[in-house]
């Protein structure tokens, strides 16, 4: 019975899911929930660069106040439309003009980090190149054909792609390594804004466990002692 | 306190029920770990019951309100996160249960006579759960929600003459829309629970009316001492309560790390594409089932005409109900049965874990072929078995239970 229960339990890491599939462009994201400073540079990064046109449209600007501790004020100045706090994100873009504008609507970004993951969005972000054959001049090696414009040039600079496959971006006013800090905070932030409530369930997870674990030992004694007289 | 229960017991047999199925209920007293599991079945229904009448609260079963309304719950619910994988992470354990609990069964024989209605009984449980979950999937209204339920509901258009009118019959529309969505919706939170909660109730019924087996396959009724009470049995309660209490609080252990610490379970429990909301236009790359439809996907893909693949997938799960009948030694414990029968369940379970995977799997020529030997294993279980438990060389099995 045992050699059953060992054959099952050999086939699961087989079964390593490969989210986003096997981009060999796909790098590690060393980004850190914890990070509060992390995720506000990457709050901000976000509001100020990419919510012109895409949504976070499942959570609210007074949710992520709280959950990344900016007070309400700080947040009201953060957003650039009339929105109040207690509102959903969406962008103030209108969505039919937008599929015009780029052939289908940005898409919403509140659960991208869940469905491509964290590693995949960083590696997004830090794999433009100019590509002149597209319509927007610019290719992405994580997402080949990408249909959405290379919005953060102005910072990282005009990244093109070298011999070697790796990409050189020069003219911009960020430095490479303050340009993937920036990436990676953006990162950060969206991985927070696909399950905020990560870090806290987390935390109560600990204290289940540990609740069952003595839940378990009593339950143990308890049944040996009811079961003392069986024999 | 007397009074009260006489007073009831008057008009109701309230004690004497007690009495039957619990507190003098008889039970085997060699039960082993495969024992927990339908107790634990018990339990994991009560949960997805209960986090799914707190989930209706807040859901909006529409196309266009579904998707936002699961992340109004993931986010703006008080705790309504907890009770959605409490729900999500219960649908994967409900299946984990129950078929390790199944596998008891082939095991040790638990299916054998007297106890075919009773495996029938857990059979049709098993068949509207599998139901039960194909339609909640499609309620949060991602990517897998839609294109998986497209995929299976063409299956049904496979079927000659009433093909085509039957998957319109099934989705209320030309395709899965938001008519689909609503049906799905009352099935799955009122007809489907209501017939399982029933044949959870014949399914313990019949098990009291014939009793437990155990891991010896012995019948303990035929060994009674003077007082009438088996001499091989203990009442349930307390003696099963608290070793249940105990495996309870194991399976909680495992069920809650699973739901603090990786609630996606790896990308199975919850599909990363389902986090994307539905979009007709768009297929995805790959659409996968949900790991426990897995092995019965995977018979149905090694099959290269549709018709005959939605056959023999259908068969897999029919051929189940036979296994009764199909088993024709009187021996019923796996303890005491042939090295043959011992092999034929080894291969059985390697078939059936082999499948579920490479159901998960894109099907390339190496995935068809493999799931097609790994088919025949399937069935070849159930054939094999008919042919040789006639004349099965078995061993003594013992007058009294052992460990």
């Amino acid at each position: 019975m045992k050699r059953f229960i060992i054959a099952i339990l050999a086939c699961l890491p087989a079964l390593g899911f490969a989210a986003g599939g096997n981009n060999p462009h796909v790098v590690h994201a060393d980004i850190d929930l914890h990070d509060q400073a992390s995720l506000q540079r990457g709050a901000r990064a976000f509001m100020a660069n990419c919510m012109g046109c895409h949504s976070t449209q499942y959570q609210r600007y007074e949710r992520v106040a709280d959950d990344l501790g900016f007070t309400l004020d700080e947040m009201n100045a953060l957003i650039h439309t009339d929105t109040k706090v207690g509102e959903l994100m969406v962008s103030a873009m209108p969505q039919e003009q937008a599929a015009k504008w780029f052939g289908a609507p940005p898409p919403d970004l509140t659960l991208v980090a869940r469905v491509r993951g964290s590693d995949w969005l960083y590696s997004y972000l830090t794999a433009f190149y100019v590509d002149q054959s597209r319509p927007f001049g610019v290719n992405n090696l994580v997402f080949p054909a990408v249909g959405m414009p290379h919005v953060l040039e102005g910072l990282q600079g005009r990244p093109v792609l070298q011999e070697d496959g790796s990409i050189v971006a020069t003219g911009g006013s960020l430095t490479d390594e303050e340009y993937r800090q920036f990436a990676l905070d953006m990162t950060n932030f969206l991985t927070y804004s696909a399950e905020p409530v990560k870090l806290k369930r987390q935390a109560m997870g600990k204290w289940v466990l540990g609740f069952l674990f003595i839940f378990l030992i009593l339950s143990y004694l308890l049944k040996r002692e009811y079961w003392r007289d069986v024999h | 306190m007397k009074k009260v229960i006489d007073w009831i017991d008057e008009r109701i047999p309230m004690t004497a029920t007690y009495n039957k199925h619990v507190g003098q209920y008889p039970t085997p007293k060699n039960f082993n770990f495969w024992y927990f599991f339908g107790s634990l079945a018990l339990l994991v229904l009560v949960n997805q019951i209960l986090t799914g009448i707190w989930l209706t609260m807040n859901y909006v079963p529409s196309a266009e309100g579904a998707f936002a309304s699961v992340e109004y719950i993931m986010r703006d619910v008080e705790y309504g996160w907890l009770l959605r994988y409490m729900h999500s992470t219960g649908a994967s354990a409900f299946f984990v249960v129950i078929y390790l609990h199944m596998f008891r069964g082939v095991l040790y024989g638990s299916y054998q006579k007297p106890r075919e209605l009773l495996w029938i009984f857990g059979m049709l449980i098993f068949l509207v759960l599998m139901a039960e979950a194909f339609m909640g999937y499609l309620l949060p209204w991602g990517q897998m929600s839609y294109w998986g339920a497209q995929v299976i509901i063409s299956l049904f258009g496979a079927i000659p003459v009433i093909g085509d009118d039957l998957t319109l019959w099934i989705r209320g529309d030309y395709v899965v829309s938001g008519a689909t969505l609503n049906r799905f919706f009352a099935l799955h939170v009122i007809a489907l629970p209501l017939v399982l909660v029933v044949l959870v109730f014949l399914h313990i019924i019949a098990l009291h009316e014939v009793g437990s087996n155990n891991p010896d396959g012995i019948e303990i009724k035929k060994n009674k001492g003077p007082d009438g009470w088996p001499v091989d049995g203990i009442p349930f309660h307390p003696y099963y309560t608290v070793k249940d209490i105990f495996g309870t609080a194991a399976f909680l252990i495992v069920f809650c790390y699973v739901l603090f610490f990786m609630p996606e379970g790896g990308g199975y429990f919850l599909e990363p594409p389902n986090f994307e909301a539905a979009n007709p236009l768009k297929t995805p790359e790959h659409i996968a089932p949900v790991w426990y439809f897995t092995p019965f996907y995977a018979i149905l893909r090694a099959v290269p005409d549709k018709l005959f693949g939605v056959i023999g997938m259908g068969a897999a799960i029919v051929v189940l109900f036979f296994l009764p009948w199909l088993d024709r030694c009187k021996v019923k414990s796996v303890r005491y049965r042939s090295l043959v029968h011992k092999l034929n369940i080894a291969q059985f379970v390697v078939c059936f874990v082999a499948l579920g995977v490479l159901g998960a799997l894109p099907a390339g020529p190496v995935e068809t072929n493999l799931a097609r030997l790994f088919s025949l294993g399937y069935f070849g279980f159930f054939v094999l078995l008919f042919v040789y438990s006639k004349n099965e060389k078995c061993k003594p099995v013992p007058e009294r239970v052992t460990g």
